[in-house]
């Protein structure tokens, strides 16, 4: 992990999120969207990083971003998603939804389109609006679901104007992100320190399912479901815990697991290689969870097995927590605790690191010290 | 008073005829704001509005420079593990580790005037202007930077002291490294029109060996002077130094220094160079001959390369406590008597006088930004060296800076994070100064809030996390969001904003025959605890929960509770009672006797008190005739309920 690169670029980075891969092609990450906030002016930037074509250079600029392109957003870019190769959303603190389209032949980024006011607050009594921040989008070709301050959920759906659904007051509190669970479910996880299942097939503005934490009502800013056993997530709270969750069982988490000192604010499961967890905090760390020790032989059958026949049979008859340990190194209980290692990745901590992405062997993230970390070497 | 250091500089405010119209303004942290006022001697004399604007008017410009920002950023880091290096460290491993510490902000400096350079070139004559000047005013902070490095933070003894500021001069009179590539670049290096002019470069900067082998190039170039370049080549050879792996002590080097310095005036002497004008030069340049040197002033460009210049030839063990010494009559020679009051003298001056105190009071008058001196000063500060000093006002000189720097970083738009770790490290008046100044940071989002609350919980700053949580409180019940609201007001410990969002929450029950944000009303947990009528909303729907699930008897007894434990505001008393009505009217028995007499007694407190209320009008008139009712129907059901529950727990207990 030694090859890690900084560069500093003059504005607080909120976001950073790797342009996905097309599907099937052996091609790694090579170009990464940034959002900025807390700027009298913020923008939405595409990276790319080092060699232009020649991989096998050891030294030079191998890694060092460089800017692709820039464009002006209105607001603190709360959130950003790639919507697919070429757009990107991004959820402001005005309340507006852009879809922003990237130009590769001269370089450039356009406002695609836009939903303003998608988030807003009524007052007492009154018909007058204020925005209120967007907090969380979720994509999934052509759907984006987003949420906000003003608990309200909104479902769009690329080139529609309106929105397809809207619900409101789905939440007392904050909202403060949101995930897809199963294709009509989404996840959302408010600032009382709950999770909300929400289930588009049902009329009603009622979630489907309640999850909480004990007690203390410890706000949750952050969630990522586990991208092959789709009732395994993870949430990030105030207090810096890890919780792991079966969403299938129980109202409370499987696992609570200490782990930052401030506020989580994103966790990410690996996209291809899930035993490994990343995590962000207001603390200034940024952490790598591997959960694959000590198991090499059952996590190696899990990943060579993926989504095949045999490993969805041995999920459905093996439910019985069997081999719940095969299924998911996650999930199972005390001496899981033991199994996991973690790896500090960044040498001195200062400031927040608001957001990190992994994809493949790179990671990417962002700091309130105006600073973008960039790694490509996360297994060596 | 203490009298002016500096002359103040005058700023002229667009638009304003300061001779004609008067002017008013108002401090700000690190802003001013300047308005035309309409006040006139002469009364109505004429009443021209010439300036309609309000100015700004800010001191500390660099803070907004892109560029500067990530110098800004990146010191922080190198600030903020400064302060944490173990106090316990002393000698050596503390010395080598602030000189890392040293080095590691001029690297810094060194980026950001490397982006400058990049810029600049890329840009228009106008922007590359500024830019340019910004350069320069950086090369000079780096320069001051790296001599205080040797004398202050390094203190170099005699010897090493010298080849110390030999690196200084190398490091930033660089034009001789492009004129060296220039020069071996072309075809014939000898002939080369700046030839002579690189080889006494290079002798100028003490590059002996490289200076060696351009004249061994001119030697097999022109055979007639080969013999002599090879001899003043061995001049240089042999020329003794101190060289850090060396044991030597340093009399013996001034010895052997003193052999060769009497072999190079023999060679002069004996006309062995006279041949050759420009290898004559160098030999009197080795000398250490002032008037040869002061030929070369082009060469030298700055007085305090003829500095180094010369006492590397006339004295290389100079010792510090001389250096300032020398450095004056440098300055003297090298300017012929007209040395301007050029503030870059003066400080560079200072250092060599070793007068710490002097070189920061020249800096923070010169430059146009604290971030030189409050780095350079804390850093001075953590080598022990400015314990001693202390200011008229304020607390010391270093804290006095640093406040300075983190309130200009706190006017800044978005860098009032990095100010917080400069405030950290104020023992005395930091506290009070993040206090005042973190409650003025704007809220617009959520997100911002968290951090800010996360910077005031981690200091203790609970008065501060109260009137943030409050203000976020309020914005959410204007906004309508009760449940937010609650949140807030549960999370800054608010007992009286509790209440009243409460209140609120049971205004809108009223109206509305049912609660909102239930997901937060079930799950308020131990925070229910926080304020009485908190509590008594928590109690209160969790009552109508019971009673939803059909559990009448706990339902009742759950009711009876929050009227006899007085948590239930009388207000509310009316809407309890009616809440009974349904449970009296069951068909079995599920107030006791004794429950009832309670019941009762709490309907006959509220009734007696009705009567006080003042004047009576035609719309009270008229809900007091649906209170009638409503008590009549009350005490009717009560009386019922007792009738049946003294028979039923008669006969029980006859049974």
């Amino acid at each position: 992990m030694e090859e890690i690169y900084a560069k500093f670029v003059s504005q607080k980075i909120s976001k950073t999120r790797w342009r996905p891969v097309p599907s099937g092609s052996l091609q790694t990450a090579e170009t990464f969207a940034t959002g900025s906030w807390d700027n009298e002016e913020n923008y939405v930037s595409l990276w790319s990083i080092g060699d232009f074509g020649n991989l096998d250079s050891d030294g030079g600029f191998e890694g060092d971003h460089q800017l692709l392109c820039d464009i002006r957003h209105h607001g603190d870019v709360m959130d950003l998603q790639f919507f697919d190769q070429e757009r990107i959303v991004a959820a402001s603190s005005t309340g507006s939804v852009t879809v922003f389209l990237h130009h590769p032949n001269n370089q450039t980024l356009s406002v695609n389109q836009q939903w303003t006011a998608a988030h807003y607050h009524t007052g007492p009594g009154s018909p007058s609006y204020s925005s209120a921040p967007c907090t969380g989008i979720v994509c999934s070709n052509p759907e984006i679901v987003t949420v906000g301050e003003d608990g309200r959920i909104n479902f769009f759906r690329a080139d529609h104007k309106e929105a397809l659904r809207t619900i409101d007051n789905a939440d007392s509190s904050t909202l403060h992100a949101v995930t897809f669970l199963r294709t009509p479910e989404i996840l959302t996880v408010n600032s009382i320190g709950q999770l909300k299942i929400w289930d588009f097939r049902q009329q009603g503005n009622e979630p489907s399912q309640i999850l909480s934490l004990t007690g203390d009502r410890v706000p949750l800013h952050c969630v990522d479901r586990h991208p092959n056993q789709q009732h395994v997530v993870a949430t990030g709270g105030q207090d810096g815990m890890l919780s792991i969750w079966d969403v299938r069982q129980g109202t409370m988490p499987v696992s609570l697991l200490k782990a930052h000192e401030a506020e989580m604010w994103e966790v990410h499961f690996h996209p291809s290689n899930p035993d490994h967890l990343f995590t962000c905090s207001e603390d200034g760390s940024l952490w790598h969870w591997d959960a694959s020790t000590d198991v090499p032989e059952k996590s190696s059958l899990f990943h060579q097995g993926g989504r095949t026949s045999t490993f969805l049979s041995h999920s459905i008859s093996n439910q019985a927590n069997v081999h719940q340990s095969l299924i998911s190194s996650w999930l199972s209980t005390d001496p899981a605790k033991d199994r996991i290692e973690i790896t500090s990745l960044l040498p001195n901590k200062t400031l927040s690191v608001n957001s990190l992405d992994v994809l493949g062997p790179c990671l990417v993230c962002g700091t309130d010290a105006e600073a973008i970390y960039v790694t490509r070497q996360l297994f060596s | 008073m203490e009298e002016l250091d500096a002359e103040p500089t005058v700023t002229l405010i667009p638009g304003v005829n300061s001779k004609k119209k008067q002017m008013c303004f108002d401090w700000g942290p690190s802003e001013m704001l300047v308005c035309e006022t309409s006040f006139n001697k002469k009364a109505k004399s004429e009443k021209v509005p010439s300036c309609p604007f309000i100015h700004f008017i800010r001191k500390d410009e660099d803070v907004y420079s892109q560029i500067l920002r990530k110098l800004f950023n990146e010191s922080h880091g190198i600030f903020v593990g400064l302060q944490r290096i173990e106090e316990e460290l002393t000698g050596k491993s503390r010395k080598a580790q602030l000189v890392r510490v040293s080095k590691n902000y001029r690297s810094v400096i060194r980026a950001c005037m490397e982006e400058m350079h990049q810029i600049a070139i890329a840009k228009d004559p106008a922007g590359g202007r500024q830019l340019n000047s910004q350069i320069s005013i950086l090369s000079a902070i780096e320069l001051i930077w790296n001599l205080c490095e040797i004398l202050f933070i390094e203190v170099a003894p005699a010897g090493s002291l010298l080849l110390h500021l030999l690196d200084w001069i190398r490091l930033h009179v660089c034009e001789a490294d492009s004129l060296l590539a220039d020069v071996l670049g072309s075809e014939n290096p000898s002939k080369h029109e700046s030839f002579w002019n690189l080889v006494t470069i290079l002798v100028l900067q003490g590059r002996l060996d490289e200076a060696r082998q351009m004249l061994s190039k001119e030697a097999d170039a022109n055979p007639a002077s080969a013999g002599m370049c090879r001899l003043l080549g061995d001049l240089m050879r042999t020329m003794p130094i101190l060289s850090p792996g060396n044991t030597q002590t340093l009399t013996e080097l001034e010895l052997k220094w003193q052999h060769w310095h009497e072999e190079c005036e023999r060679h002069l002497q004996d006309g062995t160079f006279i041949a050759n004008p420009q290898l004559e030069c160098l030999c009197k340049i080795m000398l250490g001959d002032e008037a040869a040197l002061l030929e070369q002033k082009e060469l030298l460009s700055n007085w305090y390369h003829f500095l180094v210049t010369r006492l590397l030839y006339s004295n290389p063990t100079v010792k510090p406590i001389d250096l300032h010494y020398y450095a004056q009559s440098s300055l003297d020679l090298f300017m012929g008597g007209e040395s301007g009051p050029e503030p870059l003298n003066n400080i560079l001056m200072a250092a060599f006088e070793f007068d710490i105190h002097q070189v920061i009071k020249e800096c923070s008058i010169a430059l146009s930004n604290w971030w030189f001196v409050a780095h350079l000063t804390d850093l001075l500060d953590h080598c022990r060296l400015l314990q001693s000093h202390n200011l008229y006002f304020g607390s010391n000189m270093r804290e006095f800076l640093l406040l300075e720097y983190a309130s200009g970083l706190f006017a800044h738009h978005s860098m009032w994070q990095l100010a917080v770790d400069y405030f950290d490290s104020c023992p005395e008046l930091g506290r009070v100064s993040l206090e005042l100044h973190i409650e003025r940071i704007p809220l617009n989002t959520e997100q911002k809030a968290l951090k800010v609350l996360r910077i005031c919980e981690q200091r203790q700053m609970t008065e501060q996390v109260r009137s943030i949580c409050k203000i976020l409180a309020m914005k959410a019940v204007r906004n309508n969001r009760l449940g937010s609201a609650l949140s807030w007001s549960i999370r800054a410990k608010d007992a009286a904003f509790a209440t009243l969002v409460s209140d609120r929450f049971l205004m809108d029950y009223c109206d509305r025959g049912c609660f909102s944000d239930l997901d937060l009303i079930d799950n308020l947990g131990p925070a229910m605890m926080l304020s009485d009528r908190l509590t008594f909303l928590g109690k209160y729907r969790e009552f109508h929960r019971v009673y939803g699930e059909k559990r009448f008897a706990d339902a009742a007894s759950l009711l009876l509770s929050l009227m006899t434990s007085q948590i239930a505001p009388r207000s509310f008393w009316m809407t309890l009672l009616t809440d009974a009505l349904p449970l009296l009217e069951q068909k079995q028995v599920i107030f006791s006797a004794e429950q009832t007499y309670e019941l009762m007694r709490c309907l006959e407190d509220l009734t007696s008190e009705r009567p006080v209320r003042g004047e009576p009008d035609a719309q009270l008139f008229q809900d007091d005739d649906i209170e009638t009712t409503k008590v009549e129907m009350l005490r009717l059901a009560l009386a019922r309920n007792l009738a049946r529950a003294i028979i039923r727990e008669g006969s029980l207990e006859g049974s």
